[in-house]
C-alpha cells in the first residue's frame, strides 16, 4: 500500500513573548489507506496543531518553519493557498470538537452538507443529496431520509457530531481528521460517534488521524499510536503492542488505571451531616427538572453523584447550595433545618458549605491576584488580616502543593488550568468548610493534571475529614474516589447505594448501560460491545 | 502603564498631543492668553495681526483669548458633565444587573422613557424651563447622559455576572457593594473607559450645539460653539473668525477619537 500522507521533519513555531518559539519538534508520521494513527497527548502536546499542520493550516501566530507535508504527491509545504484550498476539502477534510458551534443554526443540515460538493463543482445538487442520506444512512444516523431537513438544534450532541462527520465525507477526502471528536460528548453517545468513525475508515477504506487525550477511546479506533509530549514524539507503535508494552515511562502514567482511594467503611452510626429529603425543583415553574430527591453525606466521605448531561446533576448543586431555591422538600445540614434560600442563610451556613466549580478559568475573577482570592474569605468569615492573614495564606497554598512565594502575587490569569483549580479549592478551604461540592472539577482539565487534583483532594480528606459531595459524569474518576454511588436520570435518583454495592451486578438497567460504555483500555472493546448491542437488538 | 504609553500607535499619540494641549490652555488660560475674556479690546472682526493673532470678533474681543478660555470652558465643562453622567449611569447599571428582577425592571424602564425623547429636544426643554447656568446646565447634560452609560454598563456588568466568580462571592455572602466594586467593576473598566472617551466627546459637541442655539454657556462666557454663533454672520463676508472656533471643535473630536480608538482596540485584545 501506498502512503497517503507522509510528513517528515515538521517543525513549527509559535510567535509569543515577542519571538518565534519552536512548538512542535521533528516530527515524521506516515498514514496509509485504510489506517487510523492515534495522536495522543495532554493539551500543549501539539497534537492539534500536527493535525492542522496536515492540512498545510495552522493557527493565528503560528507558522510551519520547516518540513515536508506531502499528500498523494502534492507537497502542501510551499503550496499556494489556490492549491490548498483544492486540496482541502477534497483530499483531506477536518472534524473539530464541537460540532454544535462548526453548525451554522439557521440553515438546514442537509443544505450545508451539499454545499461543499456544490462549491467544488463535483456534483449536482440532487445527486449531493442522495449522498448525504447514503452517508447518513451508513452512519447510523435515525431516519437517514428525513433527518437531514431537521435544523442543528433539532439534534442530538452525538447525532450532531456524526452529521459533521459525514459533511467531512462531503467531497470524498481520503484523509479525514478526527480533533477530539468525543470529547464533549457523554459516554453513551460517544459510541455511537466512535461507531462511526470506525466505519469509515475499515468499511470505505479511508485513511484517518484520529486526535485525542483519552487513551482508551483511540485504543478502540486507531491501528497505531503515537504519544506527544511538549509537541515532541515520546512513543509511537501498533496499538496493541503499546498498551501491552509500553516503553516509556510517561506512556505507561497514562495508561495507569486509577485508584487512589483506600477503602472506607460506611456505617450508619456515623454523622450524616447534610441530610436532604424530598426535594424538587423548577427553572421554568411548568415542569420539574428535580423530583423526590433524597440524599445524605456522611462526615469525612464522598458521595459521587454520576449521570450525562442533562439529567441534573449539576441543578442538584444549586439547589443545595441554594442558588435554585427548592419548591418543596427540606435541607437538614449539620443538624440543622437550613433555608432553602441562600440570601436567608446566615454567614455560618454559607460558610460551612463552599462549593467548586468545573471550570476554574470563569471561577476566578481575572483581575485579583491570589492573595486576594485566598485572602477574601478569612477576612470575611474570621476577620483576619494583616500579617496573621498573610501567614495563612501561605499555610493555605503550601497545603495545596503551589509554592507561596511564587504564586501569592500572581494574578488569575497567570495559572494555568490546573494551578487555577488548585487556588479554587485553597478558597474553599480558607472557609474551613465541613462540605465541598465538586461539580466536575476535573473534567476541563488533563489527565494527568486532573488526577493530581483528585490526589490532592483525597489527601486533605484524609488529613481534615471534610466531607465532598462530587458531581461528575466520568466513571473513572467514580472508581477511583467514591464511598457511596447516586446515580441520577432524568432529573430523579434512579439507584444509590455504597460503591460496591453499585459497582457489582445486578444493576439497573441504567446503571449497566453506563457502566458499559465505559471505554476499557482493550482495542476489542468497541467491537465486542457493537457485536453484543446488535446481538441483542436482532 | 508607562510601558503601555510606549506601545501606542501614532494615531493616538497625536490624539493625546491634541487633548494635553487642550488641556494645557484650560489650566493655564489667564497666563497664556494675552487679554481678557470679555474685554473689548479692538474693532470688529479685525484680521489677523501682530496684536490680534486671530483677529477680534463680532464686538471687538480678542479672538485668541477667548479660544483660550474657551478651551478651559468647554473642555472643563464636558469632563465635569461626563464624570457625573458616568457616575449616575454605571452605578445603576451595576446595580440593575446585580440585583435583576424588579429593581432592573423599574430602573429599566425608566430609562427607556427618557430615552424616547430626543436627546436635544429633551433638553432644550429642560433648560428653557429652569434656565441656563452652568449646574443646570451639567446636571441635564449628565442626567441625559447617563442613559447611554446605563444601557452599557448594565450590558456589560450583566455578562460579568454570570460568570462562576461572582456566584462564588454571593454564596460566600458578600453584599451589594463588594460584587460592584471588587468583582464587577475591575472586569468592566476597559469597555466603559473607551466609552467614557467617546461620551466626553459627545458631551462637548452636545454643549457646543446648545451654545449654539443659545440655551448652553451664556455670554459673556468664552465657548467654542457659542464662538461659532456670535460671529456665524462673518462668514457671508468671507472673514473666516467663525471657523477658527468651528475648527477647534473639529480637532478635539477627533483627537479624543483617536485615543478612543487605540483604547477600544486595547480593551477588545484584537491585533491590529
Amino acid at each position: 500500500m501506498d502512503n497517503l500522507l507522509k510528513i517528515k521533519n515538521l517543525n513549527i513555531e509559535g510567535f509569543y513573548e515577542d519571538r518565534w518559539q519552536p512548538i512542535v519538534h521533528n516530527i515524521n508520521l506516515e498514514l496509509k489507506r485504510g489506517e487510523v494513527l492515534g495522536l495522543i497527548g495532554e493539551s500543549g502536546a501539539g497534537k492539534s496543531t500536527i493535525g492542522l499542520a496536515a492540512m498545510g493550516y495552522t493557527r493565528q501566530g503560528c507558522r510551519i518553519a520547516s518540513g515536508s507535508i506531502n499528500i498523494e504527491g502534492i507537497e502542501l509545504y510551499d503550496a499556494s493557498e489556490e492549491d490548498l484550498r483544492l486540496v482541502r476539502g477534497s483530499k483531506i477534510a477536518y472534524v473539530a470538537q464541537s460540532a454544535a458551534a462548526s453548525f451554522n443554526p439557521s440553515h438546514r443540515v442537509i443544505n450545508q452538507y451539499v454545499e461543499a460538493p456544490v462549491q467544488h463543482g463535483l456534483m449536482a445538487y440532487d445527486e449531493a443529496e442522495k449522498e448525504a442520506i447514503d452517508i447518513y444512512r451508513r452512519l447510523f444516523l435515525p431516519t437517514p431520509e428525513t433527518i437531514g431537513l431537521r435544523y442543528p438544534h433539532e439534534l442530538s450532541g452525538g447525532q450532531l457530531q456524526r452529521a459533521m462527520v459525514a459533511m467531512a465525507m462531503s467531497c470524498k477526502p481520503d484523509i479525514i481528521v478526527f480533533d477530539e471528536p468525543t470529547t464533549a460528548l457523554d459516554v453513551t453517545t460517544q459510541i455511537e460517534v466512535l461507531a462511526a468513525v470506525k466505519e469509515i475508515t475499515e468499511t470505505m477504506n479511508k485513511a484517518a488521524l484520529y486526535i485525542t487525550h483519552d487513551l482508551a477511546v483511540v485504543a478502540q479506533v486507531a491501528n497505531r499510536i503515537m504519544v506527544l509530549r511538549n509537541g515532541r514524539l515520546v512513543e509511537e507503535g501498533e496499538t496493541r503492542q503499546l498498551i501491552k508494552k509500553p516503553k516509556e515511562a510517561y506512556t505507561r502514567e497514562l495508561l495507569n488505571v486509577r485508584n487512589l482511594r483506600q477503602e472506607k467503611s460506611i456505617s450508619d452510626k456515623m454523622d450524616v451531616i447534610l441530610k436532604v429529603r424530598d426535594l424538587k425543583a423548577t427553572y421554568t415553574g411548568r415542569e420539574n427538572v428535580l423530583e423526590d430527591i433524597d440524599l445524605d453525606v456522611r462526615k469525612g466521605r464522598t458521595v459521587a453523584l454520576v449521570g450525562e448531561s442533562g439529567s441534573g446533576k449539576s441543578t442538584l448543586a444549586r439547589v443545595i447550595t441554594g442558588l435554585l431555591p427548592a419548591i418543596c422538600g427540606s435541607i437538614n445540614f449539620l443538624g440543622q433545618e437550613i433555608p432553602l434560600d441562600f440570601k436567608t442563610r446566615d454567614k455560618d451556613t454559607l460558610r460551612r458549605l463552599q462549593m467548586i466549580y468545573q471550570m476554574p478559568d470563569t471561577a476566578l475573577n481575572p483581575r485579583q491576584t491570589v492573595r486576594k482570592i485566598i485572602g477574601r474569605p478569612l477576612k470575611f468569615y474570621f476577620g483576619i488580616k494583616g500579617r496573621e492573614a498573610e501567614e495563612r495564606i501561605r499555610e493555605l497554598l503550601t497545603k495545596i502543593e503551589l509554592d507561596p512565594d511564587t504564586y501569592i502575587d500572581r494574578l488569575a490569569t497567570e495559572l494555568s488550568g490546573g494551578e487555577k483549580q488548585r487556588i479554587c479549592i485553597a478558597r474553599a478551604l480558607a472557609a474551613r468548610p465541613d462540605l465541598i461540592i465538586c461539580d466536575e472539577v476535573t473534567s476541563a482539565l488533563d489527565q494527568l493534571v486532573g488526577e493530581g487534583i483528585l490526589d490532592l483532594l483525597q489527601d486533605l480528606q484524609n488529613k481534615t475529614n471534610i466531607s465532598y459531595l462530587f458531581i461528575t459524569h466520568d466513571l473513572a474518576t467514580v472508581k477511583a474516589i467514591a464511598d457511596k454511588i447516586v446515580i441520577m436520570l432524568e432529573g430523579r435518583i434512579i439507584e444509590q447505594g455504597d460503591k460496591k454495592e453499585v459497582l457489582t451486578p445486578p444493576h439497573h438497567e441504567y446503571t449497566d448501560k453506563l457502566l458499559a460504555s465505559v471505554p476499557e483500555m482493550d482495542p476489542d472493546w468497541l467491537d465486542n460491545l457493537l457485536d453484543k448491542r446488535l446481538s441483542t437488538f436482532i | 502603564m508607562i510601558k503601555l504609553l510606549r506601545q501606542s500607535p501614532l494615531s493616538a499619540r497625536i490624539g493625546m498631543g491634541i487633548l494635553l494641549f487642550n488641556v494645557f490652555l484650560a489650566l493655564f488660560a489667564s497666563v497664556i492668553a494675552p487679554y481678557e475674556e470679555t474685554s473689548v479690546v479692538g474693532d470688529v472682526w479685525e484680521s489677523f495681526s501682530g496684536n490680534f493673532f486671530l483677529g477680534t470678533d463680532h464686538i471687538g474681543r480678542d479672538l485668541f483669548s477667548r479660544m483660550i478660555y474657551g478651551a478651559r470652558n468647554t473642555v472643563a465643562l464636558a469632563f465635569v458633565t461626563t464624570v457625573l453622567s458616568f457616575l449616575i449611569g454605571s452605578s445603576l447599571g451595576f446595580i440593575a444587573a446585580v440585583k435583576g428582577g424588579w429593581v432592573d425592571q423599574m430602573l429599566s424602564r425608566i430609562i427607556d422613557a427618557i430615552m424616547a425623547f430626543p436627546t436635544l429636544i429633551f433638553a432644550l426643554m429642560i433648560l428653557s424651563v429652569v434656565g441656563s447656568s452652568i449646574p443646570t446646565l451639567i446636571t441635564t447634560i449628565a442626567i441625559l447622559d447617563s442613559t447611554r452609560v446605563y444601557r452599557l454598563s448594565r450590558a456589560v456588568a450583566m455578562d460579568i455576572e454570570v460568570m462562576e466568580f461572582v456566584e462564588a462571592a454571593r454564596l460566600r455572602g458578600e453584599g451589594l457593594w463588594w460584587i460592584i466594586s471588587q468583582e464587577i467593576l475591575p472586569n468592566a473598566i476597559p469597555p466603559l473607559m473607551a466609552e467614557f472617551g467617546l461620551r466626553f466627546c459627545f458631551v462637548f459637541l452636545f454643549i457646543a450645539s446648545l451654545s449654539f442655539l443659545g440655551l448652553g454657556l451664556q455670554p459673556p462666557l468664552a465657548d467654542w460653539g457659542g464662538m461659532v454663533r456670535e460671529n456665524a454672520g462673518a462668514i457671508t463676508f468671507g472673514i473666516y473668525t467663525p471657523l477658527i472656533p468651528a475648527a477647534a471643535i473639529a480637532c478635539l473630536t477627533v483627537g479624543v477619537n483617536l485615543i478612543v480608538d487605540w483604547l477600544l482596540h486595547l480593551s477588545s485584545g484584537l491585533q491590529d
